[in-house]
């Protein structure tokens, strides 16, 4: 699951910030990616839709890097899979 | 120059209908936050704000009018006739202006207009939509209703609008270009629409908004209107009016930056122009009247603004954790919480605070007002999109 987690995360991302997925992996930081506050907020918006998921405000505030994205959609992919 | 003169207050706030209960709001650090009823809040994420309560149009204004008004309107004229009632001068004609600050315009008209379009499917729509909808409403409304002929318009500047309004309206009277104004903000922005928008920017805080705490969360939307009669000093004396507080300064600037992030650097030079016009030396501000959204990144930014700009920083409140955060008319309802708190010599806290955070290192009258008799003050307005607006206030006493 997290490999393909993964790609669809790099897919949200190079299609919001207009960038080709094959220039930056999963290790990248926003700053690396120039997503600054505004772009944040955009891209939890593109994958509460891509993943059909809600981000709370303060997980979507931890963000700072593309892994630390997909580990917190696999936490709320994970709950929404628990049911709760 | 003329020295210009705050002669009328009128206000129409969570806080309270006009003048006198918003101030006692204010002295007793009450908070007017609250469910907003207006709008079906059960899928929110919030349901709170400064909601303005047991405001009824017909108590003075007919049926007519009023029909013609959209919500935000309303407030506007009935602060305005506050104002001039509470001035006692004689507004109108070429000589006298008016100047108001809006951000959004008829919401309430134009969500009903929208709700009727696509979820109804009408085809026939209230024919005043437009006419009550444009953010212009309120400036027209108040020319007609006192015969003000001479200057005439709406700044809309997102959070800024009202100060950038009435710095405008200033500078005329101030000027010689007309010998009074009308002049201040108004919103009324509680719609569906408007909601799910800020909503969706993720900075509304889910409890009443806490400025400058370290546990702070976001802002809590406001709704309401203050507006002011100002005139020269030299009229104000000459017809023994009582005079709340001398207009001193107006100061703007842009940050040229981010559309939402702020920058302490625009903040600060707003602060130094403002001064600056008004002949103010840093030491001489006793207070500022803070923009204090209750956001991190504002109160954080707006504090290393007024690091910067003060050696040492005077008491700062947020009156917004008080009224909610009233958009374009802001800085009209600080701009009235600072002109009284220069009349009555109290400064009023900022409520809801909680832990002190390390980033926002000012003293922001924790909780409690504070009697202090300062002889100027500031009130800062900044708006996203990164403009800027700041007034100078100071003590006139008595002439």
């Amino acid at each position: 699951m997290a490999d393909e987690v993964t790609a669809r995360v790099i897919a949200v991302i190079a299609k919001s910030q207009r960038i080709g997925p094959e220039t930056f992996t999963r290790e990248s930081t926003f700053v690396d990616l120039n997503i600054d506050s505004l772009d944040g907020l955009q891209l939890v918006f593109a994958l509460e839709e891509e993943f059909g998921v809600d981000i709370p405000d303060e997980a979507a505030k931890q963000f700072k890097s593309v892994g630390e994205v997909v580990q917190g959609l696999e936490m709320v992919l994970a709950k929404k899979a628990a049911g709760s | 120059m003329r020295r210009v003169v705050v002669t009328g207050v009128g206000v129409v706030s969570a806080l309270g209908l006009d003048r006198e209960e918003f101030w006692c709001g204010l002295r007793e650090g009450r908070s007017g936050i609250g469910p907003i009823e207006a709008v079906d809040c059960s899928a929110l994420k919030f349901n709170l704000g400064a909601v303005v309560r047991g405001f009824h149009p017909l108590a003075r204004l007919t049926e007519k009018e009023a029909g013609q008004m959209d919500r935000s309107t309303q407030f506007a004229v009935v602060a305005a006739m506050q104002a001039v009632e509470d001035a006692g001068v004689p507004v109108g004609g070429e000589r006298t202006a008016v100047v108001t600050g809006c951000s959004v315009g008829g919401k309430c008209t134009e969500d009903e207009t929208y709700r009727q379009l696509y979820q109804e499917q009408r085809t026939r729509f209230e024919p005043l939509t437009i006419p009550r909808a444009m953010t212009n409403a309120g400036a027209s409304c108040i020319s007609m209703r006192f015969g003000i002929t001479g200057p005439c318009y709406t700044v809309s500047t997102a959070c800024a609008s009202a100060s950038h309004a009435m710095g405008q309206a200033f500078w005329m009277v101030r000027s010689g270009l007309v010998d009074s104004a009308v002049t201040g903000g108004h919103e009324a922005p509680f719609t569906l629409a408007m909601l799910r928008g800020w909503e969706s920017m993720r900075v509304v805080s889910p409890e009443p908004c806490r400025p400058f705490s370290k546990d702070r969360r976001g802002l809590t939307l406001g709704e309401g209107a203050a507006m002011f009669v100002l005139e020269s000093l030299e009229a104000a004396g000459a017809r023994g009016a009582h005079v709340y507080a001398e207009m001193r300064g107006f100061g703007m600037s842009a940050d040229a930056g981010h559309i939402t992030m702020p920058s302490a650097d625009g903040a600060a030079r707003a602060m130094r122009a403002a001064m600056r016009d008004g002949g103010l030396a840093a030491d001489e501000i006793g207070y500022v009247n803070a923009h204090g959204t209750g956001t991190a990144a504002n109160d954080m930014t707006e504090t290393l603004a007024i690091r910067e700009v003060f050696r040492r920083p005077p008491p700062v409140s947020s009156t917004k954790s008080m009224h909610g955060h009233a958009l374009g008319a802001a800085g009209a309802l600080e701009g009235a919480a600072t002109v009284l708190a220069l009349d009555r010599g109290i400064l009023p806290p900022t409520v809801n605070f909680g832990v002190p955070d390390e980033e926002c290192e000012l003293d922001v009258i924790p909780n409690v007002a504070r009697a202090v008799q300062v002889e100027a003050a500031l009130s800062n307005s900044f708006a996203f999109g990164g403009l800027n607006a700041v007034l100078a206030f100071g003590r006139v006493g008595d002439l």
